[in-house]
């Protein structure tokens, strides 16, 4: 496109994201902080996520961009449209053809190789951020390895409810060293953090970090001996492709209490669905 | 008193600008030995606990402390992760408000469990029966290990701070006025419980207080402060009965008699 370099930002400014980058594959988990730039959209949309993928990205790159696992949502559709614009690079749903996937809050169901790489959108990159109100001092905290007040947390959980109440943004450790967000994905999706053959790349850009998880690398989620950390999924199959191991959305379809549960990873749904697996509503549909 | 001793200090002075807090402060603390500071405020009781916790660097003189192993450490000049690691796990510091230290959004259990877990349990039951049994022993009905501090009276706040401190076994304690700000009859019930516990878990401890008959009760030893000098020490008892220094002898003459 006329008037813009090649993904929008400038040489400069991709070299300085890729130096972070770098910095951030060389320490599993540690928070590398970056000049983030003002980018056209707004905090908590993707700025973060938007410019690794702009340092990244090749001409030969195949784009993909989802939004809670979905293609089509406003998110998802109009930053794959930024790089096919400003880049001109090769877009697609399917997740198997994608070199690039740009994720705001899932992992593809389908299983990543090792000449993919997984950008994450990270609206708040510091795990311990609602414990230790100061930066200094959760700075400190990770340098030392000092993550007792973050096992505090866990244990006021299965203290209150019987189990541990996180849902999503679910802490892991990475490399047995640092205490990391993986960015708001259901807990479901933890296990896949866990030797990922992908690359891992996770920017905040409002935070200003980036971040990374190289491949094949230890990637635990806390838990207690005892309290072992356990995936959760809704327990159903999806209505439409009859998936009983996929995430699944909650949809409400009427006002008298209807819903129905779908794959939230519509690529995946939709491969299954043309292989011919057909869930309850899959015919209708 | 055949070991060496467990903290020892050389020559400590500290001057915030050009007000002089410690002035050549020689102190020895052996293990299993309570030793109470004792002075009027502004004596340096509290920056002398504040010097030979790490927490000030002080001017001049140095703090050692000498680890399970035998081995010296001196105080100041420790690397800040094992400054930390130590307080972590061989000293606790008991402070005058229990809101200090404590995580008051946390239950009365994490607050044990905290240091626990900060020193890698990862076992939740084993952690919960450790606080159960702590709550138990600073007399807390444990039904209450899931109630928030801020349920708690000021009295049992103290004892939570306590058993929180205590619940990794410290071998050193530093006690800064444990039981300030708490009225007559709670005072007595927890110098008695401080006492017991010292006594059976064989902790040596720093106390700074200001009252006399806090450091009667709990302490062996006893130093006293004036214009950040010590300007008497020796057994309490002795201290207290004939005091030598015209200092000390007008905190004891001081001292009312009811």
């Amino acid at each position: 496109m006329n008037g813009y370099n090649f993904a929008y930002l400038d040489e400069q400014t991709k070299r300085m994201i890729r130096r972070a980058i770098l910095k951030a594959i060389a320490i599993p988990g540690h928070q590398v902080p970056f000049a983030s730039r003002e980018m056209p959209l707004p905090y908590g949309w993707g700025t973060g996520g938007i410019q690794v993928t702009a340092s990244i990205l090749g001409s030969h790159d195949v784009l993909k961009v989802i939004d809670q696992g979905a293609d089509d949502t406003t998110n998802a559709v109009s930053i794959r449209r930024f790089f096919a614009r400003t880049a001109g690079v090769r877009t697609t749903t399917r997740t198997e053809d994608a070199t690039v996937i740009q994720t705001r809050h899932r992992i593809p169901e389908t299983t990543l190789t090792a000449r993919q790489i997984l950008v994450y959108q990270v609206p708040q990159p510091e795990p311990l951020y609602r414990l230790e109100p100061s930066r200094a001092e959760g700075r400190r905290m990770h340098g030392l390895a000092e993550y007792g007040a973050m096992h505090v947390k866990l244990y006021e959980d299965i203290a209150r409810y019987g189990q541990v109440a996180i849902s999503y943004d679910y802490p892991v450790m990475v490399n047995h060293r640092y205490l990391t967000s993986p960015s708001p994905i259901p807990a479901f999706d933890n296990p896949k953090l866990h030797r990922m053959p992908a690359l891992q790349l996770f920017g905040a850009g409002r935070e200003k970090r980036i971040y990374a998880i190289p491949p094949y690398t230890d990637v635990r989620s806390l838990d207690f001996e005892d309290h072992p950390f356990r995936p959760h999924r809704a327990q159903a199959a999806c209505a439409l492709c009859g998936a009983r191991g996929s995430y699944l959305d909650e949809v409400i379809i009427d006002d008298r209490g209807g819903r129905m549960f779908v794959c939230s990873d519509t690529d995946y749904c939709a491969g299954r669905r043309a292989a011919g697996h057909v869930g309850t509503e899959g015919a209708a549909a | 008193m055949t070991d060496p001793p467990l903290l020892s200090a050389r020559g400590l002075s500290l001057a915030f600008d050009r007000v002089p807090a410690l002035a050549g402060v020689d102190l020895d603390l052996w293990p299993g030995e309570v030793l109470a500071v004792v002075g009027e405020s502004g004596s340096g009781k509290t920056s002398l606990l504040n010097v030979l916790s790490g927490r000030l660097r002080p001017d001049g003189g140095v703090a050692c402390y000498r680890d399970p192993d035998g081995a010296l450490h001196d105080v100041h000049a420790m690397a800040a992760p094992d400054l930390r690691r130590l307080h972590r796990s061989d000293w606790g510091f008991v402070h005058q408000d229990p809101r200090q230290s404590l995580r008051m959004a946390v239950s009365a259990g994490g607050n044990v469990g905290e240091r626990l877990m900060a020193a890698g349990a990862r076992h939740y039951g084993d952690i919960r029966t450790v606080a159960t049994a702590w709550l138990e022993r600073v007399e807390i009905d444990p039904r209450r290990i899931d109630d928030l501090p801020r349920t708690f009276s000021g009295g049992m706040l103290q004892r939570l701070q306590i058993a929180r401190t205590l619940a990794t076994r410290p071998r050193l304690v530093f006690m800064d006025e444990p039981t300030g700000g708490l009225d007559v009859s709670v005072q007595a019930r927890l110098l008695d419980l401080v006492r017991g516990l010292v006594r059976d878990l064989g902790i040596a401890s720093v106390l700074v207080t200001h009252d006399l008959a806090v450091a009667r009760l709990l302490a062996q030893r006893i130093a006293v402060m004036r214009g950040g000098r010590v300007v008497e020490t020796g057994l309490t008892d002795q201290v207290l009965d004939d005091p030598q220094h015209p200092y000390t002898q007008l905190l004891v003459s001081s001292v009312l008699q009811v």
